[in-house]
């Protein structure tokens, strides 16, 4: 018995409320994650450096090196505008929706890292809200965790058409 | 309906899936498009806004300085005289460094990737010298002097290698037929009496500030530059700032509207900022004594005192080498407003300050201020300092629409009570509680400021001056420019005639404070009343 999912379990039998609250969250996700991409990409001054400058806690000196070189920097901001325009635009439309959970799950946790709210770790930039240890970046990435578990792009999405190829 | 009705995938047929699926596969595809249409009325919006904004002041939006040209081969041979701290700056700023320096630099970059200080200096302009002469009283530091001189690590140096030659008495360096041109880096009771014999002697000159210890000496060093037909240059490099070139574009188009109110001052809390320098890291005093430092030499025609190594350390503490703070940072404050508005010499001036903190045998004030009037040009200079505070105060232009902050970069915001921009203000399309643009040397242009992250930024700064892309330091910017002047003529921005300027106005703010009262220019008689 062939199928498109993955390991031995069953294929999920959603209902009608839980494909579409699926759908609805990889939606709200992936054009959040378009928009952040857009946006940047047509700001001629925005890059990454600022924010890889102001990291902090365990991964800090990581990131301060990749603003180091204005190369890096450079390819860190190409990779960081596509990624997010191509994670948001396969997760609006449902293509390659799994891979996208996950490829959003890996920016979100380097989001996470470099700027994570733990106690006495205090960051120069501004943000909305009160947060300790759990953001919404971390938020995020636990929803896109419920997407990559819960398969519903080959149900309501163009990885429909990708799945059942003969 | 739902899925379950459909069954397993390998019931369906395999000539395609049924409408249904099609649908739900397809239903996320107008979120695209809503999504397109709504991201582009944005960006139609905040353009709309920022063109708004930008068509309004009529600046250019783009932070391209007017090219500099490459520089010249003619090789010009330097002489340095004094070799204190600023002297083996100018070294470096000329290319040449010190192999310690190099060490160090090279330590520190590795400690901290961000640290490219000596990266940057290494992608300096080649500038086509050879330093021939370092003229120093202290043997320790003329021997170090030669050690730069000779240096050949610095930037791209195609110039020949010459020998140098070490002095103690500056009058045998201003002797030598080897060397072009001079850079004066003593403390200040000798600028005027080398400036003066080094033009006699045919030497071009680069003297820092300030130019002349007293009034009497700066009409001295005038006449002199100005008959010599010699090319000179104060030391006054902050305008070289590629902010500066923005601001200027600000100023010219008028966005701050009247300016009757500048605010530009000092803020230092440390010994070394206090002038105590005499003193290492553990607190004994630094090398130097009466055998070592030829003293007579560097009292020059000031009045003989037995050795102090307070004294040679220090000399801006006393009125006997120099003028305090007024001489040393005002003058560079003064300069910077000087080379925007055209000030030239305040129709008035009153200062004030004391001793009230550095409690020291100091002769000179640690907090002072300065007040110039310009009452042709309908506005005022205020100078503010202190040296017991480090506070990071900008210079502050402020106008009746706009106020500027000039630093390494430039933020203008608007005047709530604004005339000029008062609908725009009222529509919501400027908010005054952040900065209308901010030019940040380093970025592509000027950003006009519209969103929320764009308001952070506007409220950081950069450290250093952009040229091209390149990190540039500001002292080899002047003294490139002196150089380039040297070889093919053209106007400095530094001359004798706004070197006459800044220094006047600084000695008028010292006689001010030291005779209590205020101090003023007549414009006829070219005289101090």
């Amino acid at each position: 018995m062939t199928n498109s999912n993955s390991g031995s379990l069953p294929p999920p039998s959603y209902s009608s409320l839980q494909l579409w609250s699926l759908v609805i969250l990889r939606i709200f996700i992936g054009w959040h994650f378009l928009y952040e991409g857009l946006v940047k990409l047509f700001n001629p001054y925005w890059s990454s450096m600022g924010y890889l400058i102001e990291s902090r806690g365990l991964f800090s000196s990581f990131f301060i090196s990749l603003a180091a070189s204005p190369v890096v920097v450079q390819v860190v901001d190409f990779l960081n505008i596509w990624g997010l325009i191509l994670i948001g635009f396969g997760l609006i439309v449902g293509l390659f929706t799994r891979i996208s959970s996950v490829l959003g799950m890996i920016l979100l946790f380097l989001y996470y890292f470099s700027q994570p709210p733990f106690i006495g770790l205090e960051s120069a930039l501004p943000t909305e809200g009160s947060y300790l240890i759990i953001n919404k970046t971390l938020i995020e990435l636990a929803a896109l965790l419920v997407l990559f578990a819960f398969p519903n792009g080959q149900y309501a999405g163009l990885d429909l058409f990708l799945s059942r190829k003969k | 309906m739902n899925l379950k009705s459909e069954g397993s995938p390998e019931k369906q047929s395999t000539s395609g899936f049924t409408r249904r699926q099609i649908l739900k596969g397809l239903a996320s595809l107008p979120v695209l498009g809503l999504f397109a249409q709504q991201f582009l009325r944005k960006m139609e919006y905040d353009s709309g806004r920022r063109s708004q904004i930008l068509s309004e002041l009529d600046l250019n939006g783009n932070a391209r300085l007017p090219a500099t040209a490459p520089i010249s081969d003619r090789l010009i041979r330097l002489g340095i005289i004094g070799f204190g701290v600023r002297g083996e700056e100018s070294a470096r700023a000329l290319g040449f460094a010190h192999p310690d320096w190099l060490e160090q630099g090279q330590r520190e970059a590795q400690n901290n990737k961000l640290d490219t200080r000596l990266q940057d200096w290494l992608n300096q302009e080649n500038l086509q010298v050879a330093i021939t002469g370092i003229c120093e009283v202290f043997e320790q530091r003329r021997e170090r002097g030669l050690q730069v001189a000779k240096n050949k690590f610095g930037p791209s140096n195609t110039a020949p290698s010459l020998p140098v030659t070490a002095y103690t008495d500056y009058r045998e360096l201003l002797d030598s037929k080897d060397i072009d041109a001079v850079i004066i880096d003593t403390p200040d009771h000798h600028h005027a009496q080398m400036t003066i014999e080094a033009m006699k002697a045919g030497k071009h000159v680069y003297c820092e500030k300030c130019l002349t210890r007293t009034v009497d000496e700066l009409y001295q060093v005038r006449e002199a530059v100005k008959t010599s037909g010699l090319v000179f240059q104060l030391g006054h490099q902050y305008h070289q700032n590629s902010s500066y070139a923005k601001a200027r574009e600000v100023i010219e188009k008028n966005i701050l509207g009247k300016i009757t109110l500048i605010e530009v001052t000092t803020n230092r809390n440390t010994p070394d900022g206090a002038w105590i320098r005499h003193l290492d890291a553990q607190g004994n005093p630094k090398p130097g004594n009466a055998q070592t430092i030829d003293w007579d030499l560097w009292l020059g025609s000031r009045p003989k005192v037995p050795f102090s190594i307070d004294r040679f350390y220090n000399w801006t503490k006393w009125w006997d080498y120099a003028t305090g703070l007024s001489g040393q940072l005002l003058s560079h404050e003064y300069d910077a407003v000087n080379q925007l508005l055209g000030l030239g010499i305040p129709a008035s001036v009153t200062a004030s300050g004391g001793i009230y903190y550095f409690k020291d045998n100091r002769e000179i004030p640690d907090i002072f201020h300065a007040v110039f009037e310009f009452p042709d040009k309908n506005l005022t200079l205020m100078y503010s300092a202190s040296l017991a505070n480090s506070r990071p105060r900008s210079r502050v232009f402020m106008g009746h629409d706009a106020s500027m902050e000039l630093g390494d970069d430039l933020k203008v915001t608007v005047d709530y009570n604004s005339t000029r921009f008062s609908e725009k203000i009222k529509s919501g399309l400027i908010d005054t509680s952040a900065p209308l643009f901010t030019y940040r040397p380093g970025a592509g242009g000027i950003d006009a400021v519209t969103t929320a992250s764009e308001k952070f930024y506007a409220s950081r700064g950069l450290i250093y001056t952009y040229r091209d892309g390149k990190r540039v330091d500001t002292t080899h910017l002047h003294l490139r420019e002196w150089l380039e002047g040297i070889r093919s003529g053209g106007k400095l921005s530094c001359g004798i005639d706004k070197a006459f300027e800044v220094t006047l106005a600084c000695h008028m703010a010292t006689i001010s404070y030291l005779e209590g009262r205020t101090v003023k220019w007549n414009e006829k008689k070219q005289l101090i009343v």
